[in-house]
């Protein structure tokens, strides 16, 4: 039947990788923005330097800024993050990588998109001084936010579903597994004090941890009574109804995957999906407490590197690379 | 009290003015156009000029210029106003178009085999044998329907008589006919009041046209051709009309690295690996597309494409060697090359064009030069452009002497007075003059997209309609 025709024509191998670079940048905007925001917001309550320090590691960014700036404050950060093009790490630079990508698949992709992307590009472009001073840092996380969610809702109702959207999801998903991880790695360094699983913890920063991941609610309705640092570990990694967990992000990455795979009938899958298939028996095989009882680090550098090398395996298998 | 439409005081002057057309009969869709743009207050006209400015900013609708390394994305400017040709004035625009393209590869065909009208003495051997734009590596080849020219953009314009005249052939890779089909896409988001009930002929049509006849040339025996765009890349500067033309046509949009010769066959290089290509559409240069057979350090092209090609493997359009056709001094011979191959006259003649390098043109020019617009033509020592009737006396005399020198390199054109048509600028209305580049497809059989890129001069009494210098462009409206 013609209706059920899907994905009879052929996808160039560079316009699959353009497309999940293009989804990676984009996260990355949004996940920059949650950042940055939730740090100025409780950096107001004292320690504020602990606070920027960590946002820039939790990015691994420490020695390119340090190249460029002497301290870490609220205003040199946001100038690094929202206005320096010179560095891959800025909203500058993913919005014109993101752009670039979805310029090679403008044929793709759809025109809403497009369209958006080049308003919200002239945006990010047209940010300036004004805006990293502490009365609009807030506004302006607002502002990215939004154009990457909008971003989002014009994908998920006008871009056609055939392989190129499964690459495009598995850039997403990759990206939000990574950028969990590097969340909970710095923000658990930072908030669990050695063996205090029962100290008075900070709610605030607690707060602020979730708030940063979108996750503050949902955490709020699963657990009523309080942070336990252990629950709010297992939440952000193992959760399978939180949009931005460990374990949902590599579930939808299996879908997307084996859908390829099964629909699509490209081989160049099997080393990304065997790597996958360990990556969740990791996840999967362990409790938050064996986790946290082995070490939440060493479990986390695994993951982070598997996740690297998960990239890797499908821009070589499917992306001719 | 001045009535306040858009063409309060508008004058054309004795320029031929494609909306009032002085001296026609009325025609009737003509006349609720005009009466509708005479009713729309000028503001509001501006309004919608600037939503529409906007909007082609906003969709990337653009052209890439460089400059200092940097690249700005400007667009083409639109004007509001559309350009009307009248389904009488269509009939012979197509069928001229038409004609000219059979004729244009006609000449292709027997320049690259028997060479009849080089040895009739029709066309210079010369001029033919020793061009630029003539391939080597086409001799003898025989491409599918003998076309050469799968895609024509042929530039036409309108003298002061309101006479159609060919002004250029560009038989290579002509660009523009995105613009066509967004510049209708924008009258219809803001104003499309305007053209209501006037029964305009669409142009959404070119994709399908131009994928049947790309279908047409692949190699035969396969069930499903392949067909791609080759473009050079994002960073081109007609990058947007290669997406469009893709899109259009619903073909991969290939750049040079995702595809190899392997085997005697074309390839891409897909998600599920190599997969099958059996016609080019390529938008890129004769030089870049085969760094085997042409420039060897073209990174945009593809090692083995030419020999593939010659030898069947794969369908690629426009051909090579078609820049012979397209040459100014071979368009001299344009009416002679129609009347060797078709007996019969072009249906739209030439600009009134003398070949200097004839005793009789030479005669001629040197006895109008004050009145002429000399060019030259050759690739080589031809150097000078004259503008005769902007020349001083002294630049006559020394342009006379060169041109006695050296006749074979020049051709000369008397100065036309292009068509106006009404264009809003900062201080209104007014008149402004404009060309027309339709475009023709051809596979097995010769299509024309009811339309074509109108080019307007946005400067007062400029007749330069080229975007990079300061030309815009109209939705071109041909009435059914």
């Amino acid at each position: 039947m013609s209706e059920s025709v899907i994905g009879t024509h052929h996808l160039i191998a560079r316009h699959a990788g353009s497309a999940l670079w293009f989804a990676r940048y984009m996260e990355r905007i949004e996940n920059l923005a949650r950042l940055l925001d939730v740090t100025k917001t409780f950096a107001s309550e004292g320690e504020a330097g602990r606070n920027w320090l960590s946002l820039l590691r939790i990015n691994g960014d420490g020695a390119e800024f340090f190249a460029r700036h002497d301290h870490a404050d609220a205003i040199s950060v946001a100038r690094f993050y929202l206005l320096d093009a010179t560095t891959p790490a800025s909203v500058q630079t993913a919005i014109a990588y993101a752009r670039e990508n979805a310029r090679t698949l403008r044929a793709l992709i759809s025109t809403e998109m497009w369209l958006q992307i080049n308003v919200f590009h002239t945006r990010i472009r047209a940010l300036g001084e004004p805006d990293v001073a502490q009365e609009s840092l807030s506004a302006v996380c607002a502002m990215l936010k939004e154009g990457v969610q909008a971003h989002g809702g014009i994908t998920e109702g006008t871009f056609y579903r055939d392989q190129c959207w499964h690459f495009y999801m598995l850039g997403r998903h990759l990206e939000r597994t990574d950028q969990i991880t590097r969340l909970i790695d710095t923000k658990f360094n930072a908030l669990l004090p050695l063996a205090a699983t029962d100290a008075a913890i900070d709610a605030g920063e607690w707060n602020a941890l979730l708030r940063a991941a979108a996750g503050y609610h949902a955490y709020r309705r699963e657990y009523p009574h309080g942070y336990v640092p252990r629950e709010v570990a297992g939440f952000l990694l193992l959760n399978g109804a939180f949009p931005r967990s460990a374990g949902l992000n590599l579930a939808q990455l299996d879908w997307h995957l084996n859908q390829l795979r099964s629909q699509y009938h490209l081989r160049g899958c099997a080393p990304a999906l065997e790597r996958l298939d360990d990556l969740r028996a990791m996840l999967a095989s362990q409790t938050i407490d064996e986790i946290l009882a082995r070490g939440l680090s060493p479990f986390l550098d695994t993951l982070q590197r598997e996740l690297g090398a998960l990239h890797g395996d499908i821009m070589s298998g499917l992306c001719g690379e | 009290m001045r009535q306040g439409g858009l063409l309060a005081g508008y004058d054309p002057g004795s320029l031929f003015c494609e909306m009032l057309r002085p001296g026609q009969e009325p025609h009737l869709a003509l006349s609720l156009l005009l009466e509708r743009l005479r009713q729309m207050p000028i503001d509001a006209l501006r309004r919608r000029a600037a939503d529409a400015e906007r909007d082609l900013l906003e969709r990337g609708i653009t052209f890439t210029v460089y400059s200092d390394a940097t690249a700005i994305d400007r667009i083409l400017p639109f004007d509001l106003i559309p350009r009307v040709i009248t389904a009488e004035e269509w009939r012979t625009l197509e069928a001229g178009v038409i004609q000219r393209v059979r004729a244009l590869n006609l000449f292709l065909y027997d320049v690259y085999h028997d060479q009849k009208i080089l040895a009739d003495g029709v066309v210079p051997r010369a001029l033919v044998l020793r061009n630029a734009g003539y391939s080597q590596a086409m001799v003898g080849f025989e491409p599918p329907f003998g076309t050469y020219v799968h895609v024509c953009g042929t530039d036409i314009i309108r003298d002061d008589a309101g006479r159609f005249l060919v002004l250029e052939d560009n038989a290579r890779t002509p660009s523009g006919v995105a613009y066509v089909v967004e510049n209708r896409h924008m009258t219809l988001r803001v104003l499309s009041d305007l053209m209501a009930g006037l029964n305009v002929r669409g142009v959404d049509e070119y994709g399908l046209r131009l994928h049947r006849a790309m279908t047409e040339i692949a190699p035969p025996g396969v069930m499903h051709p392949q067909v791609v765009l080759l473009s050079p890349g994002i960073f081109n500067s007609a990058y947007f009309e290669h997406v469009f033309l893709a899109r259009e046509m619903g073909v991969p949009l290939v750049e040079g690295q995702d595809l190899l010769v392997e085997g005697g066959s074309v390839w891409m290089r897909t998600t599920a690996g190599l997969a099958p290509v059996h016609t080019i559409y390529r938008r890129l240069n004769d030089d870049f597309l085969d760094p085997d057979a042409f420039r060897p350090d073209s990174k945009l092209g593809v090692r083995g494409l030419m020999d593939a090609w010659r030898r069947g493997a794969v369908a690629i359009a426009n051909a090579v060697g078609t820049g012979v056709a397209d040459d100014k001094a071979v368009y001299a011979y344009m009416p002679r090359i129609i009347r060797y191959y078709l007996a019969e006259d072009a249906i739209l003649p030439n600009v009134d064009t003398r070949i200097c390098a004839e005793p009789d043109g030479l005669s001629y020019t040197l006895d109008h030069l004050h009145e002429l617009v000399v060019k030259p033509v050759a690739e080589s020592g031809g150097y000078g452009l004259l503008i005769g009737p902007h020349a001083t006396k002294l630049e006559l005399e020394e342009f006379r002497a060169r041109l006695k020198a050296n006749p074979t390199n020049y051709i000369s054109q008397p100065m036309v007075r292009l068509s106006v048509s009404p264009t809003l600028g900062d201080d209104g209305v007014n008149a402004r003059h404009i060309d027309l580049r339709p475009f023709a497809v051809t596979g097995r059989d010769t299509w024309v997209l009811p339309g074509g890129l109108t080019r307007v001069a946005l400067r007062a009494g400029s007749l330069v309609v080229n975007s990079s210098q300061g030309g815009g462009s109209k939705d071109t409206w041909v009435l059914a």
